[in-house]
């Protein structure tokens, strides 16, 4: 109908087909115009503090002030290349990476026994899976402030009941060897329990009839693990790595109440260096090419994995 | 033993008598114990009276002579009621906002057509990746331009929209059946009276999911109110507790912490063990937050 129009009215050839773009454009955006409205508060907000962030940060990367009081002076990519160059930045991506494998292994590997060991539901797994799970709930500020007391020297709750066995005990949080594996083991505690709910999760897709097989054929535990759980739980896995790295880098609470990075910068970690360099420093230049770093290598990874998922699930 | 082996009188007869998973449950037994001390720890140190002493403070054999002076000189001490309340402030302020928000978008995507859906879809996908707590730099500024710099509504502004809560209403508008929709159609009813009327009341559970989330995550909140929050009494539960923590160390007076600890995280655990069934659910769902 609307090709035949212009043959119809010749007059109009040349117009018409502008005209006819335009008026389907128009009668279309008008038919989507509930949609946008209904979407408009959310992208609102995620205009701002999302991709406005973003875009923030890319500029605030590009400048720099030579004095607090200075004006803004664009200084291209040299605010990434200090970053780059500061041994504190380095030193945190290293205690980062510690970190994030030093936490996210133990603590899924852990996740995977308690899953395993309480995937029958009675009261006794039950009652078992909430107290693997009350750290979950609890902030890192109110842990960190329990695990204050059991690592403090001498009368703390490590030193008064291990004391008892070993003579000679570290400083936990004071010696600049052991603070960051203090500090993991919050984190681990903190955790587990979570990543359970996933695998928890999981092992309920595994088939019984696979497994009544594997039990016909006689496989023993960990022939079934290995064979049959395990690779039925790949994706979990995958998941569950994504959000334990994400949690290497975001939930550092504990850094910031208990050690403030030290001693001797070991346990300083990339957030906390982000925040030092903009609250403390009043060097935005600088927080802002970390961010960026962080940013960055943080996306590569989380696109990846959702790259996976989505191949998995088939997208959106 | 035997007790283990009634957990396990009904499992499959071929796998009753291994022993492999009896000793991984003992070992979950034991850690699960040891995941609970530092609580039997807090609970323990509150109770235990000043005149014990620091060297009994790590005893984890209650005292025989229990005492509240610990909640009295915390509750003295830091101003907790202020801060609670400041915590409830943002939570629900953040909840609420986010039910509007996230109920007018997860329609927008479960039920109507719209050019641009797709790149517009992702928009929202991309803000799961991007963790809101890395951005605390460009967003005190902008906070701060806002005019919202120490407010508790500048800690608030940046959790207004969530993608995870739209998708998670999408996912259950998705799930109502259009005929019931059509009938409210047929009476005339508009767009926004559709949705008040018959997607809302329906995803009443999703609505239970996304708040038990959301307001655990944001009463958990440090950072970023740290931040923003500069006056002593606008500040929420856990920057309350980490300033009030250092004062009370430096005093040495760990009973004390353990008993602010304790009102600190009293309210979620309370409420966790009453709706533990609910609270459990919600958390596997909140994986692709």
């Amino acid at each position: 109908m609307s090709l035949a129009e212009p043959a119809a009215l010749p007059v109009a050839t040349t117009a018409a087909p502008r005209l006819e773009v335009i008026r389907r454009f128009t009668t279309r955006f008008k038919a989507s115009l509930p949609a946008y409205l209904l979407l408009l508060p959310s992208l609102v907000f995620l205009a701002l503090f999302t991709y406005g962030a973003m875009g923030r940060v890319v500029l605030d990367a590009l400048y720099q002030r030579a004095t607090p009081k200075a004006p803004l002076r664009f200084v291209g990519l040299d605010n990434v290349s200090a970053v780059l160059a500061d041994p504190a930045f380095t030193g945190a991506v290293v205690n980062n990476l510690i970190y994030a494998v030093g936490t996210a292994v133990p603590s899924i590997a852990l996740a995977l026994l308690f899953a395993l060991a309480l995937a029958r539901t009675h009261a006794v797994s039950s009652a078992l899976r909430a107290a693997l799970f009350l750290p979950v709930l609890i902030p890192m500020v109110a842990a960190s402030a329990l695990f204050m007391f059991i690592f403090l020297p001498n009368v703390g709750l490590l030193d008064f009941y291990i004391g008892r066995l070993l003579p000679v005990l570290p400083n936990w949080l004071g010696d600049p060897d052991v603070a960051l594996y203090a500090i993991m083991v919050i984190t681990i505690w903190k955790n587990a329990g979570y990543y359970m709910l996933f695998f928890l999760a999981g092992l309920q897709a595994v088939p019984e009839d696979v497994m009544e097989a594997a039990h016909l054929d006689g496989a023993g535990p960990y022939m079934r693990l290995r064979h049959i759980i395990l690779p039925e739980l790949k994706p979990t896995f995958l998941f569950v790595i994504v959000i334990a790295t994400l949690n290497a880098v975001t939930q550092v609470d504990h850094v910031f109440v208990m050690t403030q990075g030290g001693p001797s910068n070991s346990t300083n970690l990339v957030l906390f260096y982000i925040y030092q360099q903009a609250v403390e420093h009043y060097d935005v230049g600088k927080a802002s090419a970390a961010t960026l770093l962080t940013l960055a290598a943080l996306m590569s990874l989380t696109a990846l994995s959702f790259r996976t998922m989505a191949n998995r699930d088939g997208g959106p | 033993m035997k007790l283990i082996d009634r957990l396990y009188k009904d499992a499959p007869l071929a796998t009753r008598n291994e022993i492999t998973p009896k000793l991984g449950f003992l070992l979950t037994l034991l850690l699960a114990i040891v995941w609970l001390i530092p609580f039997l720890w807090m609970v323990v140190a509150t109770l235990r009276p000043a005149s014990d002493g620091i060297n009994a403070m790590a005893e984890l054999m209650p005292s025989l002579t229990p005492t509240l002076d610990n909640v009295k000189d915390a509750w003295e001490i830091g101003d907790f009621p202020r801060y609670t309340l400041n915590t409830t402030i943002i939570c629900a302020g953040i909840l609420l906002v986010q039910f509007v928000t996230i109920t007018l978008a997860g329609f927008a995507f479960a039920r109507l057509n719209f050019v641009g859906k797709t790149p517009i879809f992702y928009l929202f996908l991309m803000q799961l990746m991007l963790v809101p707590v890395l951005l605390i730099v460009p967003n005190l500024s902008l906070v701060a331009q806002l005019g919202l710099y120490d407010t508790l509504t500048g800690v608030m502004m940046p959790f207004f929209a969530s993608a995870f809560g739209t998708f998670l209403m999408r996912q259950a508008f998705e799930a109502i059946p259009t005929e019931l929709e059509d009938a409210a159609l047929i009476d005339g009813a508009s767009l926004l009276q559709r949705i008040r009327h018959i997607y809302v009341p329906l995803s009443m559970p999703s609505f239970s999911a996304f708040a038990i989330i959301s307001v655990t995550s944001h009463w958990n909140d440090f950072l970023w109110p740290l931040m923003v929050i500069n006056s002593p009494d606008k500040r929420p539960l856990t920057v309350g507790l980490s300033v009030f923590t250092k004062t009370a160390e430096g005093t040495q007076a760990w009973g004390t912490i353990a008993a602010g600890t304790l009102m600190v995280i009293a309210p979620l655990l309370v409420t966790f063990l009453i709706f533990q069934k609910r609270f459990i659910s919600s958390f596997v769902t909140s994986g692709i937050k």
